[in-house]
């Protein structure tokens, strides 16, 4: 096994640390190139039992009947439960993991009592002693569905008379933004730029379905395996199921993929209860299409943009109103509308701001967390508007976006000055520049370019009280154990934490292991979400490990006789002042230390700043800890016989603050821009009055290895964010500004602007067409 | 039930004995048996996440019955190499950071490994080709691919990993 760790320190101007910064191979690497990592669906218990779950199959309906008694029957078929079981039985839906705040009163049913919001709302539990005769048993349920009249566009759904899918008027959430003077701004402005963008529905499409195992031990605890983004649902299961929160344990494995679709409580609601009432191990996996009809979905944005701009290129005020999709439950609607209110101008300073957003339920699936939740699509609509102002002016696109940039130290929309660098110019102009000499049009291949710079926070809202905890020891024999609770969900979650404390502690990676994801034994560190885990659970890595590693120096200082800050740490030896005589391995401080008793761990909290919410009226205020900035640029090639695209070159820069594995912060943004590419060209889930018609992926269709550019990937790093080492975040900026990069590049090909993404070939073809009419 | 049959399936090398109906999986057997490193992501021949070898070509055990594949030499990624002898595929997908979440690894290894039998230097649009029928979410295929061409090279120069 060779794994890669550097034996002497790199020289490159922007690389000063041992461990940190360098493409490491991660600690999860070999696990999983050979097979072995366990996933939440890989464990097996003796007598366990197979669920599954029986679902609506009309999105607006009344539950006239609902017969088990044949499922019951069938030899095999140990639980049946459906509402009548449970009449109580809710689960809230907002807020995942830790927070002091009051919960919004957004509780849902858990099984169908009477009336149905969604197609595929679950109706009836089931577990059987083999998965055959599980799903023998979910085809024996019978149930009639009444049809109600249902409502499936947002904007419909606000109307008078419309049915009522939430509240009373359908209305979820509705966030304003009020800044300097409307009237004077657009008074002063040469042209008036007005456009109105449409964003879809997108489908995470993790590669593993949601799967878990459930079982109740001899304390009467309720154990949950579980893939998942947030072990700490623990809390909301336990108070569905009326258990003291300690008696619910919810234990992550490997995360076969999340990108927010993991974040809301999936399956471990429906193991915990068929668990407590078999009194037997059961596990529950869902297919892809229960996966497609089970977990909910990016929400569709409508978003109408009406810019003011002198000819010079300075805006003189922007208003912003945006409807969003909710569906039929409220999840994480309410915060996704605040990240795109506070990220509606982009990274621009605008001082005559006005936005309104609205998120209504609908009886489409719901919608929650999607990586970029609500700044993604916020982007989709600035960056495409910025452009277009551009050609209202006659102004090079960059140009008018240079004039325009925020600058470190300025205000966002919010009034709020993020305490980082702001590079955008710097990324922008860089992404642009490597794309290197234009590709030739040719015949009814027409080349065109886009760039899109974004803001994206990192760090969950600053109302959230947001706090996250970490275990650095060290061993006798010089290695390292890092706890904590963080979720793992491919991005290298836990091996960053462990290059944090081998930095720290001056050892290398190998001699690093992460115990990681356990609500009840490892420290609670909060949700993987929100690009908020090497901020929050990296920063509480660090204290500890700093923490021990101030013990420890203070040992081997005293020791060669000289000041704690000649002491060294680096590559698994302790030394001072490169001198060999004072110069030891780290196992033997260690050792030193224990003899004396001295604490050799510590157990760490991080806290992100705390604030109140934002003005209710001008939404002014702190939103974010602090944001990311970058550039994305792209050149397609468009065919305007048939409308197909292909994207040629692809250029990401970021600003990451410091990185702090290279390979992964690429891998991020190399995957970020596969999500982004699918959203803008070829992702479209299709409904029909709420039911989905492409639920499976030959009919939902993401970016193959066919169909992916190289990426290239520009990083700086400005080591000024709040992150460990002035990191920042990257999984999700990763993503936002992709989709419209690729957009302005079509428009740029063709001449003419597709609206509504994904900018399918049907679509690109018929606006050539309207294009054409117009003449 | 009646229709239930022994069958014996060689996997990585050893003989395993399942008994399973007719409408078994291959992908289901296995797992069966206890070979959970090949993944279900969509049970229909989508994703490629439950490739396995059979007799040297990669196929989807998904839409493979396992009473068809008696008497077959299956081989799983963990039949490739182990972390104390690793494939230079498995080596070059550690090494570039190929791997993110994983769960779809050992299906694109599998798929890649059978690309390499039947194109041993391939080019970048033959490597897109052979991976083609196996998704990923997480990578952009990026580093996947120039993983597979690393692991091209160093298997041409007779297998001996860096």
């Amino acid at each position: 096994m060779t794994t890669k760790a550097y034996d002497a320190p790199l020289t490159e101007p922007n690389v000063r640390y041992n461990q940190i910064g360098r493409p490491l191979t991660r600690t999860d690497a070999v696990g999983k190139v050979t097979g072995r990592t366990p996933y939440a669906g890989d464990y097996v218990m003796p007598r366990m039992l197979h669920a599954k779950v029986v679902r609506a199959d009309l999105a607006s309906a009344r539950l006239a009947r609902l017969d088990v008694s044949k499922a019951r029957a069938l030899p095999g078929v140990v639980c049946v439960l459906t509402a009548a079981e449970m009449p109580d039985r809710t689960i809230a839906t907002d807020i995942p993991g830790q927070t002091g705040r009051d919960r919004l009163k957004t509780d849902q049913q858990v099984l169908v009592r009477e009336r149905v919001r969604y197609f595929g709302e679950p109706l009836a539990l089931i577990a059987a002693e083999t998965a055959d005769i599980a799903e023998q048993a979910r085809r024996l349920v019978e149930f009639e569905l009444e049809p109600l009249p249902g409502v499936y566009d947002p904007e419909e759904a606000l109307k008078p008379g419309a049915p009522i899918v939430q509240g009373t008027d359908n209305v979820v959430a509705n966030y304003k933004i009020r800044k300097g003077d409307m009237d004077a701004g657009f008074a002063a402005a040469d042209v008036i730029v007005e456009n109105t963008y449409r964003t879809p529905f997108q489908e995470h499409a993790f590669l593993e379905p949601e799967v878990g195992l459930a079982w109740v031990d001899e304390n009467d605890v309720v154990n949950i395996r579980v893939s998942t983004q947030v072990i700490e649902h623990f809390r909301a299961v336990a108070d569905a199921l009326g258990l003291p929160h300690n008696k619910v344990r919810v234990m992550g494995a490997m995360v076969g993929g999340g990108f927010g679709g993991k974040e809301d409580v999936t399956v471990e609601l429906y193991l915990a209860i068929l668990a407590q009432q078999t009194r037997r191990p059961v596990r529950l996996e869902y297919t892809r299409e229960d996966s497609f009809v089970g977990h909910g979905k990016r929400h569709p944005f409508k978003l109408i943009y009406r810019t003011g701009a002198t000819r010079d290129g300075r805006i003189t005020a922007l208003d912003v109103n945006v409807i969003a999709d909710s569906g039929a439950y409220v999840f994480l609607s309410p915060y996704v509308l605040l990240y795109c209110a506070v990220s509606a101008p982009g990274p621009y300073r605008i001082d005559n701001l006005n936005v309104f957003a609205r998120a209504v339920a609908t009886n489409n699936m719901f919608t929650s967390a999607f990586r970029g939740f609500g700044g993604l699509q916020a982007c989709a609509a600035y960056e495409q508007q910025m452009d277009e102002v551009a050609r209202a002016i006659g102004m090079d696109r960059l140009e008018l976006r240079r004039r325009n940039y925020l600058k470190t130290g300025d205000p966002i929309s919010t009034g709020f000055v993020p305490p980082s660098a702001i590079w955008t110019e710097k990324c922008a102009d860089l992404a642009w520049e490597a794309l290197g000499e234009p590709t030739p049009s040719e015949g009814s291949i027409k080349i065109g370019r886009g760039l899109a710079a974004y803001q994206q926070s990192y760090g969950r809202l600053t109302f959230l009280h947001d706090t996250s905890e970490a275990w650095v020891g060290v061993e006798m024999d010089g290695t390292v154990t890092v706890r904590s609770g963080v979720t793992d969900i491919g991005a290298g979650q836990a091996s960053a934490l462990g290059q944090i404390a081998a930095e720290i502690l001056g050892v290398t990676l190998p001699n690093v292991i992460v115990y990681n994801s356990d609500s009840q034994v490892t420290p609670l560190a909060g949700t993987t979400t929100a690009t908020r885990a090497l901020y929050m659970t990296g920063n509480a890595a660090r204290l500890a490990a700093t923490a021990v590693r101030d013990r420890l120096v203070e040992v081997a200082a005293e020791r060669f006789g000289v000041e704690g800050d000649r002491i060294k740490l680096a590559f698994n030896k302790v030394s001072a002042d490169d001198d060999p005589e004072k110069s030891m391995p780290f196992a033997a401080l260690v050792k030193l230390c224990a003899a004396r008793g001295v604490h050799r761990s510590e157990l760490a909290i991080f806290r992100a700043p705390f604030t109140d919410g934002l003005d209710p009226e001008t939404g002014q205020g702190q939103a974010h800890p602090d944001y990311a900035y970058g550039a994305h640029a792209v050149e397609v090639a468009v065919d305007t016989d048939t409308g197909e695209v292909r994207v040629l070159k692809c250029v990401a820069a970021h600003d990451v603050g410091q990185c702090i594995n290279r390979a992964a912060v690429e891998g991020q943004i190399h995957g970020g821009t596969q999500n982004g590419m699918g959203y803008a060209l070829s992702e479209e889930m299709l409904y029909r009055e709420g039911r989905l018609i492409t639920p499976s992926f030959s009919e939902y269709l993401m970016p193959t290895a066919m169909d992916m550019p190289r990426v290239e990937t520009i990083i700086l790093e400005s080591r000024s964010g709040l992150g460990p080492f002035g990191s920042k975040g990257i999984g999700e900026p990763a993503m936002t500004p992709v989709a419209p990069a690729v957009a302005n590049a079509i428009a740029d090909a063709i001449g003419t602007r597709v609206f509504e993404m994904p900018m399918t070939p049907e679509r690109i073809v018929r606006a050539l067409e309207a294009a054409r009419a117009a003449g | 039930m009646s229709n239930e049959k022994t069958i014996t399936l060689r996997i990585n090398g050893k003989a395993a004995q399942a008994t399973v109906p007719a409408h078994r999986t291959l992908l289901e057997a296995l797992r069966g048996l206890g070979h959970v490193e090949v993944k279900c992501g969509c049970e229909k021949g989508d994703c490629g996440a439950c490739a396995v070898l059979i007799d040297g070509t990669a196929v989807d055990s998904c839409l493979t019955l396992a009473w068809m594949a008696e008497g077959r030499e299956i081989t799983t990624v963990v039949g490739l190499g182990s972390g104390e002898a690793m494939h230079p595929l498995q080596q070059a997908f550690s090494d570039l950071g190929a791997a993110q979440c994983g769960y779809c690894i050992p299906g694109m290894i599998i798929a890649a490994d059978s690309m390499l039998r039947q194109t041993p230097d391939p080019t970048e649009e033959e490597i897109r080709i052979g991976l083609s029928g196996n998704l990923c979410r997480c990578t952009g295929y990026v580093k996947i691919f120039d993983a597979v061409g690393e692991a091209a090279a160093v298997m041409r120069d007779g297998g001996e990993t860096k």
